[in-house]
């Protein structure tokens, strides 16, 4: 493997290690400002679904795997924040 | 070409990069399977009891929103930098043991394993100072969850952090190559679900409301 096809992958875990630690830090400004309510739950959700597949795609190396692992992975993700972003907007009605 | 002329010609890529382009395109999962039927039926538990506490909020939305306000934010977002900054370290010592440097994946992994310790003892700090103010499983609904949930993850971590040694162990023995290293890829992949799980964790118990 050349230096660069080597060093690809390692920086693409590099930037996405960046990406988790903005996004992470800025769920947590939207608990220290003390924001709520629907719109900022879906936003949080969000955030952490993209989070989840930075972490499946490129800490586990999933992208380029066969569809039905991906499928499992970030069907979970779906499903899990889905079911979760439901049950808050039952419970704000 | 511009004469018109082409010219077929074979060559053998050597076998570094045919072994590079293999992993480029790979669909297989990376490590042993054995330890992807166990993630998935980690993340089928995980997941279940995150939907069970949101279904338990639904029902006490007062309650849950007012005793989250107790739990420790800036500690939750500590242990979320210092989780995603150790998952990082293990893809960098998977990355390093793949260009056949054991000693610096080695050092990755000792690395990886010290900010683990460094989530457990945050975490500690912050049950030590819940437990001082009289909170227990049995304070009300939230703190049942809060409690059981971040517990049962933080077994996972310890879990994460004794399969880290051990291949940590054997990669400063020199049991790892670049040719076959299927234990760091194993040990890495499930440092990275106790990861991916904390993920959600923090901002479902710590932030929305």
């Amino acid at each position: 493997m050349s230096s660069a096809e080597a060093s690809r992958p390692r920086r693409v875990a590099d930037r996405a290690w960046l990406a988790l630690t903005l996004l992470t830090l800025t769920t947590s400004g939207f608990g220290e400002a003390g924001l709520g309510g629907g719109l900022v739950a879906a936003l949080l959700l969000g955030i952490a679904f993209v989070k989840g597949r930075l972490v499946v795609h490129h800490f586990m190396e999933l992208k380029n795997v066969r569809l039905p692992w991906r499928l499992v992975m970030e069907g979970w993700l779906l499903l899990v924040l889905g079911g979760i972003g439901l049950a808050y907007w039952l419970g704000s009605g | 070409m511009g004469n018109g002329v082409s010219v077929s010609v074979e060559i053998s890529p050597p076998p570094a990069i045919a072994e590079g382009a293999v992993r480029e395109a790979r669909e297989e999962l990376p490590g042993d399977f054995a330890m992807w039927i166990f993630i998935f039926a980690e993340l089928l538990v995980f997941g279940v009891f995150f939907l069970g506490y949101a279904s338990a909020r639904a029902r006490n939305v007062e309650l849950f929103n007012t005793s989250q306000l107790q739990a420790d934010r800036m500690a939750g977002t500590v242990n979320t930098l210092l989780l995603v900054t150790s998952s990082w370290l293990v893809a960098r010592a998977v990355h390093a043991i793949r260009a056949g440097r054991a000693e610096a994946c080695a050092r990755w992994l000792m690395g990886a394993i010290g900010l683990g310790g460094g989530f457990l003892v945050v975490k500690g700090v912050e049950y030590t100072a819940k437990f001082d103010a009289g909170i227990s499983l049995s304070t009300n609904t939230f703190w049942m969850f809060y409690l059981s949930l971040t517990f049962f993850h933080f077994m996972h971590v310890i879990l994460g952090m004794v399969i880290l040694a051990a291949v940590l162990l054997k990669a400063g023995r020199g049991g790892y190559t670049a040719a076959e290293h299927r234990g760091v890829e194993t040990g890495a992949s499930y440092w990275h679900m106790v990861d991916l799980v904390w993920i959600i964790l923090f901002p479902l118990v710590y932030v929305v409301r």
